[in-house]
């Protein structure tokens, strides 16, 4: 089951990791998005710490990290074709995160409370 | 002036057609429609896109003894341009200068017979009016009800020669009044994006009914300001406020090719304009930074207010972009900035992204080759 962020990242757990993404509501907020550029593999991160760069057609854009924890994968097709995130925002995801806590997913929106957020 | 953001005769229209407006200049615009920006720009170079450009400040200037002669002369003292070498039926690009040397505005002027219509930036419309009533021989008479359309793209003659079919024969630069449908239409073969088009300068009353005319035919898309950037952008047009400004001469924003010969020293009509003294020596000598192009390598857009770099590290900034985005029609990202002149095309500098140096190569302008009906 998807979570989400305030920030409007998609979050899936899969095993002890979380895969993020972009919502396809903040995908269209963007217009398209001409340049991603994704943490590297292996970076501890902090909850919150900006960790990937979203360029569209219209402003630059920062998602951070949802929780603490280490980068475990980076979707590198991505930064060849940025536009697929908003082909498909549900499979265009960013990176994959090992928290570095457990209930890390705990305390995110499920699906009705983001629909309630973005109206 | 009120604060609320005017709208133009066909905001119902935009909004009725997915548009996302957004306050631009004092007024409410259409920065994109539902096919995005991205797809509207390559549908402009591909077929024919249609702008709401009635925001822009369309301005009659009428001789007050009825000689055109007259008005002309008086628009010299404003404008570094030959409006009086003008052809009835022609129009010209032109600047108003300010006494440092800067750009106060820059604009459209046309010879229509008997007075000249200017059409000028809607940011810049109420202080070029003020400026233009300084001179005592003309009336100035701002155009208040009508809107103006800018269609745009290889086929955007085709289209519109369905419905006037006299605007086939136009050349670029060329200004007519042609009637549609029992109304006058004011047409000039020109635009903004590069393309070969038309802008239109329609009455309020009947702008939706010929704007939906032109949405009719199957090559025509509404196309959004923020696509309007990036056709500019490609085609190396300044923008007034970011790429140019009352601090910025012609020659350094690349807008010397707009003071022809006749107002340059030796000229039959020599100087006689505001800032005259800093312009024309400053365009014989070459100016100190000029308007460049730039493109990034990779993919990462630079845009306006990024420091450039000589160098990979250390050193103080030597420019800083004055627009920039992606290129949807360059597959990349393009900017401009104005940066020593000595800097040759091709030359490496850096831009500063997110508190990294990313390489940029000096490139000429345009970053599209242009496709004008001259």
């Amino acid at each position: 089951m998807l979570k989400y962020t305030e920030d409007h990242e998609w979050l899936r757990a899969e095993g002890d990791e979380i895969v993020v993404g972009i919502t396809a509501h903040a995908s269209e907020q963007l217009g398209d998005v001409v340049f991603i550029e994704l943490p590297e593999e292996g970076r501890k991160v902090e909850a919150g710490e900006e960790i990937v760069v979203i360029e569209s057609v219209k402003a630059a854009s920062d998602i951070s990290a949802p929780v603490a924890g280490t980068i475990t994968a980076v979707n590198t097709a991505l930064a060849d074709a940025p536009g697929s995130v908003n082909d498909d925002a549900l499979t265009a995801w960013f990176f994959r995160i090992k928290p570095a806590d457990q209930g890390a997913m705990d305390g995110f929106m499920d699906e009705d409370a983001y629909r309630a957020l973005i109206g | 002036m009120t604060d609320d953001p005017r709208r133009t005769p066909l905001y119902d229209m935009h909004v009725g057609l997915g548009a996302r407006m957004v306050p631009f200049a004092g007024w409410e615009m259409p920065v994109q429609y539902p096919m995005g920006v991205m797809a509207e720009h390559l549908h402009t170079r591909a077929q024919a896109g249609l702008f709401d450009v009635s925001h822009m400040g369309q301005v009659l200037v009428t001789p007050r003894d009825g000689n055109m002669e007259t008005a002309a002369l008086a628009l010299e003292r404003l404008i570094p341009a030959d409006v009086r070498g003008l052809a009835p039926g022609r129009q010209r690009y032109g600047l108003f200068t300010n006494d440092r040397g800067g750009i106060g505005d820059d604009l459209m002027f046309a010879n229509r017979g008997d007075h000249v219509l200017l059409v000028v930036n809607a940011g810049c419309a109420e202080g070029d009016i003020a400026h233009l009533r300084t001179l005592d021989e003309v009336d100035v008479t701002p155009v208040t009800d009508r809107g103006l359309l800018a269609l745009q793209g290889p086929l955007a003659a085709d289209v519109l020669a369905r419905l006037v079919p006299e605007a086939a024969a136009m050349r670029f630069m060329d200004s007519r009044i042609y009637p549609w449908d029992g109304v006058d239409l004011w047409i000039s073969r020109s635009g903004y994006t590069g393309e070969d088009g038309f802008e239109i300068s329609v009455a309020d009353t009947r702008l939706q009914s010929f704007a939906q005319a032109l949405l009719d035919q199957p090559e025509v898309a509404p196309i959004g300001l923020g696509a309007r950037d990036s056709l500019r952008l490609e085609a190396g047009m300044p923008l007034y406020g970011h790429d140019m400004d009352a601090d910025v001469t012609p020659a350094q924003a690349a807008l010397g090719w707009s003071i022809p010969k006749v107002r340059r020293p030796g000229g039959a009509r020599a100087g006689g304009f505001p800032g005259a003294d800093t312009i024309l020596p400053e365009l014989a000598d070459g100016a100190a930074t000029i308007r460049r192009g730039l493109r990034p390598e990779g993919r990462a857009p630079i845009r306006e207010g990024v420091a450039i770099f000589a160098g990979a590290e250390g050193g103080e900034a030597i420019g800083h972009v004055s627009s920039g985005g992606f290129g949807p029609s360059v597959g990349g990202p393009v900017a401009m900035a104005r940066l020593p002149a000595e800097l040759p095309d091709g030359a490496t500098v850096y831009a500063e992204l997110r508190g990294k140096r990313v390489l940029v190569a000096v490139a000429p302008l345009p970053f599209i080759t242009p496709s004008y009906k001259r």
